[in-house]
């Protein structure tokens, strides 16, 4: 039998390693993991780079990750969000390194790991200072820059719903990162607020098909449970 | 009179047809939206992936997991759909946006446009989806203060700050004029706001203006 449902948060993070790249979901505060982000500053791993559009905000989730030093690297699009108090210190104190990336360029990479493709060109960012250093070509006349795929040890998704095969569904916009995320790691870990059957999920509403999810971790904040608004 | 900042996305608004979709960048662009009457259907695209954004949520009726990309609550329209971001960005680059919205800090007469840091050694630059809807919008339409606050033109002939994309904008509205952007030429004086003189819009500009 197939039981990708693990019974804890730190069950859910064993084994994560110092120095990993971890890719994590959510768009703003919406489909962001945060319960496995808690647990991933609970287990401790360092030097790490984490994968995300935003650099977190006030001094929970992802910043208080970078604010107790676990994290030497950013991979983002938008670190200027609501109140960046934690990455703009660390930042100014040159005590984390910033790798800013377009936004659909970002998603392009992480899913392209997904789909084993090392590689691909983009008009994105041509000419600007974000294609300095990247090889460019032309096709069509046109100028296209050379992106890397982007792939990841760890990835942590937050879900709606998801089965013991590890199939997820999202909810509203929180798909946003997690089908991809969930498609480029080597271990991806998923939150979820309700567990069903196996068979319950309707296949067409299953946004990440279990083959891409190693373990589930039900976060059940009882009935409807909606998130506060952070940022 | 100049325009304030609800006219000119009034302004904007009503050069927007029915059936184009389109992508409203965070700040004043997402005021564009608000001047778009009901009864023209309009597709509003976030790039979080939602194609199909409605109006601004009533009181009580806010959903925390839908939000637009200023991370801002909304609702949706009938018909509209999700996607990852990875669809919602091929959407984008594939070019199957109608029109792009963006603010701007300069933009210059080959259609060149800066918007994302104002300087090399930004303090934390932020970049989010901007070049890439600049590099795949069929259009793209910017909306800002037609100088910055202390008065120095925004509208330039070649743009100071660096770039968000190349020769990718096609049209100006700002608190004093609507500016078309024509391969070639330059910038081409389209409309001006209400008493608002060529004269005056020249002087507060940083390139030659022509006229149609």
């Amino acid at each position: 039998m197939i039981n990708k449902i693990v019974q804890s948060v730190a069950d859910a993070l064993a084994g994560v390693k110092d120095g990993s790249t971890v890719l994590i979901g959510g768009f703003g505060s919406v489909g962001q993991p945060d319960v496995l982000i808690e647990g991933l500053i609970e287990q401790g791993a360092k030097d790490l780079t984490i994968v995300l559009n935003n650099a977190g905000s006030g001094r929970i989730g992802v910043a208080k990750l970078m604010d107790q030093g676990q994290v030497r690297k950013i991979v983002c699009s938008f670190p200027r969000s609501k109140d960046p108090v934690v990455f703009e210190t660390l930042y100014r104190e040159g005590k984390i390194e910033l790798e800013l990336v377009p936004q659909g360029t970002l998603a392009e990479r992480i899913r392209a790991a997904g789909a084993g493709i090392p590689a691909f060109y983009t008009a994105t960012a041509a000419g600007t200072l974000l294609a300095r250093g990247k090889e460019s070509r032309e096709f069509d006349g046109k100028t296209y820059v050379m992106e890397r795929a982007l792939k990841a040890d760890v990835a942590l998704v937050e879900a709606w719903e998801a089965d013991r095969w590890g199939n997820l569904v999202y909810r509203g916009s929180g798909g946003n990162f997690n089908p991809i995320m969930a498609m480029a790691a080597e271990l991806t870990i998923a939150q979820a607020q309700h567990i069903r059957e196996l068979g319950e999920l309707h296949p067409h509403m299953i946004g990440t098909p279990g083959v891409y999810v190693n373990r589930v971790v039900q976060v059940d904040r009882g009935g409807d449970w909606l998130k506060p608004e952070q940022n | 009179m100049p325009f304030n900042r609800d006219q000119m996305a009034a302004r904007l608004a009503d050069d927007v047809p029915e059936g184009w979709c389109v992508n409203l960048g965070i700040g004043m662009p997402t005021m564009v939206a608000n001047h778009v009457p009901p009864t023209r259907e309009v597709i509003f695209q976030s790039e979080n992936g939602v194609i199909g954004m409605g109006p601004a949520p009533k009181e009580g009726q806010e959903d925390p997991w839908l939000i637009n990309a200023g991370k801002q609550l909304i609702t949706l329209a009938k018909g509209a759909s999700f996607v990852g971001h990875a669809d919602s960005f091929a959407m984008i680059r594939g070019g199957h946006i109608d029109l792009c919205v963006l603010g701007g800090f300069e933009v210059a007469e080959n259609g060149d446009l800066a918007n994302w840091a104002t300087s090399e050694n930004d303090t934390a630059p932020a970049v989010g989806g901007a070049m890439d809807l600049a590099a795949g919008a069929k259009r793209l339409w910017v909306i800002m203060e037609h100088t910055t606050k202390d008065g120095r033109p925004k509208i330039v002939e070649r743009c100071g700050y660096p770039l968000t994309g190349l020769a990718c904008v096609n049209r100006v509205y700002t608190n004093l004029a609507v500016l078309d952007v024509v391969e070639g030429k330059g910038f081409v004086v389209r409309d001006l706001a209400p008493g608002v003189t060529l004269e005056e819009v020249q002087a507060k500009t940083g390139a030659t203006l022509h006229t149609q």
